[in-house]
């Protein structure tokens, strides 16, 4: 048949016309059978996440909890009748090989939602992204309070809480705990959180608790390993409080060093992140410390909506990868149910038809989620609202780790910046009287 | 003078830091340094290897305690578990890989270690995982000391204090020995100082560089698992190491032993002093020093500069 012009009864003309449409409904935004509005065969997810690098303590945990709750979905149906598959993809590279997989996810493997991503940088990446291709976007990890502040997007919306809510009730514990305390030092990562972190501490401290003398600010590089030199520093400045964001193999190093060289015994600590190092580090961090889990996930948490769902995922992660959960595994838990309840919410708003792109994002905005421990509500602006738990570390018998006791849950509204509203704007407005007004602290229940 | 005066003792504190931190340097620069001398070819996988020998050590170390292996065992464990990976791991990536790469372009040399350095950090998740890994039983058993800080005292560890410097020392004398005063150490620099020249004086060449690279490999292992008891052992810690020890490299000149001291010295110590001084610039010393020296002498403090062979 070769040069004849024709393939089969399909001249060459209709076949390059033909492959020609193809490829541009696959390169057009909204390329795919969600935009028509057609039931899919089955629900692709593309999830952003770090499986190299040292974020993969996050990131790892982060897809064993997809990969749980995707099968669970699946075992019990799917969603609307539609099995769930998830196809993953590295953050560890970079920005722009994210950017560049988001594109091929959409384009190439024609997923309908994206879950997006651990690192800010590739939040801010993505978000603009998910606006241009049209493609449902969760941010379901990244922390940067800018993304819904400095814009606006009608297709990504954040399953969790931001950094603002994260710092500001990690200070607000330690106000109410140690409200005499004089001098802080901070010891962050060098980069984008370390710094943006400790900018959203000062500010909200030179607010509610003026004078407070800063002994140090130190920056060791991110990926350190030996905090030796630091550790000096502040052991002879005597500072009252050391605030570290610090997370994955950087804090537990810090906790652990600090920890041998006696530095928990002269500065009361305050961690919003450890959490997720307190199964690793162990009893070398020591009662008497100030921990946060970027949200209220804890494992053991005091008064969750649903006890029973908590220690169904708990229970069934412990059991599948020897390990509690730790934040990341809520968050992607959050982003799974979000996903669930937008579907659904948007199935049933179509009476049962198959909802387009457009119409499953408009679903996300004022949805209202159960996580596994309270609820979360997706703003107006695309901003997730979640409670904050902090808590102090205690040495129980019943654990070969610390676990927290006193511990405040914060009412997500109370801690984030309002809609419309900066952070950096907004946390200068606060007032001590903000203190007073705390829940109550509720002790460890063995 | 006031200043010193006044600070004097945060000075002293520093040069323990400093002193501490260079010598944890060195003992990856070393091994570096050497293979560079022998082979000609600038090892990205030594990061790797600095890795595998502290989640080796590691993973001995855990399975000994778990057995009810007193603490102190920890020590030698550390050196035995550097050997191991160095026995192992030296020989089958010079004889599979290096030599086959001997006189290709320098080019292709770094490309092929680098390959190498992506698949032995991909195998390390394979066999370790992601999550973090620590072994610091001989770090506890030794405990701390307390060191005078005006009416205060400051506690350092004893491991970081006495261990970590010391090892280096002696690895700095055993090198600077066996190279001087042993046969095998002057084949080793016959080899280094003019391939073909040993080689038509009847010196097994191949062998010497086999040799050489087990040791490189085994100092950076060592390396590794000198750092375990204190890190926190996680993917990317080859790669954060390898970086600043190409620092230390280039700084003392390609292939210089003393010189990897004196360069990991400077390094540490201005690391050190900019925490106390001038903290924002603590990430950007080691590589400023770095950029200072390769300006006055391009081929660092002790190198050698050579004329081209055409």
């Amino acid at each position: 048949m070769a040069g004849t012009g024709r393939a089969g009864n399909v001249t060459r003309r209709e076949a390059l016309i033909g492959a020609g449409a193809a490829g541009a409904s696959l390169m057009l935004p909204g390329g795919s059978a969600f935009a028509q509005g057609a039931k899919p065969a089955e629900l692709k997810v593309g999830i952003a996440t770090y499986l190299s690098g040292p974020a993969s303590v996050f990131g790892v945990p982060g897809r064993q909890t997809a990969e749980m709750l995707f099968d669970e979905i699946n075992a019990a149906g799917g969603i609307s009748g539609i099995k769930v598959r998830p196809i993953f993809v590295d953050e560890g590279p970079g920005v722009d090989h994210v950017v560049g997989e988001y594109r091929r996810l959409v384009q190439s493997e024609g997923v309908h939602l994206i879950f997006a991503a651990i690192s800010s940088a590739d939040c801010i990446a993505c978000a603009p992204l998910a606006d241009e291709l049209k493609r449902p976007t969760l941010l379901w990890d990244c922390g940067t309070q800018r993304i819904f502040e400095d814009n606006r997007y009608s297709y990504a919306f954040r399953t969790q809480a931001n950094a603002t809510p994260e710092i500001l009730a990690a200070l607000l514990y330690l106000l109410k705990v140690k409200p005499d305390f004089k001098s802080i030092a901070v010891i962050n990562q060098d980069y984008a959180w370390g710094r943006d972190s400790w900018d959203i501490f000062r500010t909200a401290m030179n607010t509610l608790k003026p004078g407070v003398k800063i002994s140090a600010e130190l920056f060791p590089r991110f990926g350190a390993t030996d905090f030796s030199t630091e550790i000096t520093r502040v052991l002879a400045l005597r500072p009252d409080v050391v605030l570290s964001t610090s997370w994955g193999g950087d804090l537990d190093a810090l906790i652990r060093q600090a920890s041998d060289r006696k530095l928990f015994e002269r500065a009361t600590f305050v961690m919003p992140l450890a959490e997720s190092s307190l199964q690793r580090v162990g009893k070398a961090l020591p009662a008497g410390h100030i921990v946060g889990a970027r949200g209220d996930h804890w494992f053991l948490h005091p008064s969750p909506a649903d006890p029973e769902r908590l220690k169904r995922f708990s229970d069934t992660y412990k059991a599948k990868y020897n390990a509690w959960p730790i934040y990341p595994c809520f968050h992607m838990a959050q982003a799974v149910s979000a996903m669930k309840a937008g579907i659904e919410k948007a199935v049933a708003a179509k009476n049962g038809g198959w909802p387009t792109d457009a119409e499953l994002a408009a679903a996300f905005k004022g949805l209202e989620f159960p996580s596994p421990t309270a609820s979360v509500r997706i703003r107006e602006d695309g901003q997730g609202l979640e409670n904050q738990l902090i808590g102090t570390t205690l040495h129980s018998d019943k654990y070969p780790f610390p676990v927290l006791t006193d511990m405040i849950v914060f009412p997500a509204e109370s801690v984030t910046t309002p809609v419309g509203q900066k952070s950096a704007d907004w946390l200068k407005t606060l007032t001590p009287d903000m203190v007073a007004k705390l829940p109550q602290a509720q002790a460890f229940k063995s | 003078m006031a200043w010193l005066s006044e600070n004097g003792i945060l000075v002293g504190l520093a040069l323990l830091d400093g002193l501490s931190y260079a010598a944890a340097v060195f003992m990856v620069a070393v091994g570096l340094n050497l293979v560079f001398g022998v082979l000609r070819v600038l090892n990205v996988a030594h990061g790797s290897l600095y890795a595998i020998g502290g989640y080796t050590a590691a993973s001995i170390g855990l399975f000994a305690a778990s057995l009810g292996a007193p603490p102190w065992l920890g020590l030698p464990i550390l050196l035995a578990a550097s050997v191991l990976v160095g026995v192992v791991l030296g020989p089958l990536i010079e004889r599979l890989l290096l030599r086959r790469m001997q006189d290709r372009e320098p080019v292709l040399q770094l490309l092929v270690t680098f390959a190498l350095f992506m698949i032995l950090e991909d195998l390390q998740k394979l066999v370790w995982g992601v999550q973090p890994v620590v072994f610091d039983a001989p770090l506890k058993w030794l405990g701390t000391v307390d060191v005078p800080f005006g009416t205060d005292v400051i506690p350092f560890t004893a491991y970081q204090l006495y261990v970590l410097p010391g090892v280096a020392l002696a690895t700095l004398a055993i090198l600077a020995y066996v190279l001087r005063y042993t046969l095998t150490g002057r084949m080793v620099v016959a080899v280094t100082v003019d391939r073909e020249a040993a080689r038509a004086m009847g010196i097994d060449a191949a062998k010497v560089t086999m040799l050489t690279f087990t040791v490189g490999a085994a100092l950076a292992a060592l390396g590794g698992a000198l750092a375990a008891p204190t890190v926190s052992l996680v993917p990317g810690v080859g790669a954060s190491t390898i970086v600043l020890s190409f620092a230390v490299v280039a700084t003392a000149g390609l292939g210089q032993i003393e010189g990897a001291a004196v360069a990991a010295l400077l390094i540490g110590l201005g690391r050190s002093f900019a925490v106390y001084v001038a903290p924002e610039f603590e990430v950007v010393v080691p590589y400023a020093i770095m950029v200072a020296v390769l300006l006055f002498r391009p081929q660092g403090l002790f190198g050698v500069a050579e004329t081209r062979r055409i």
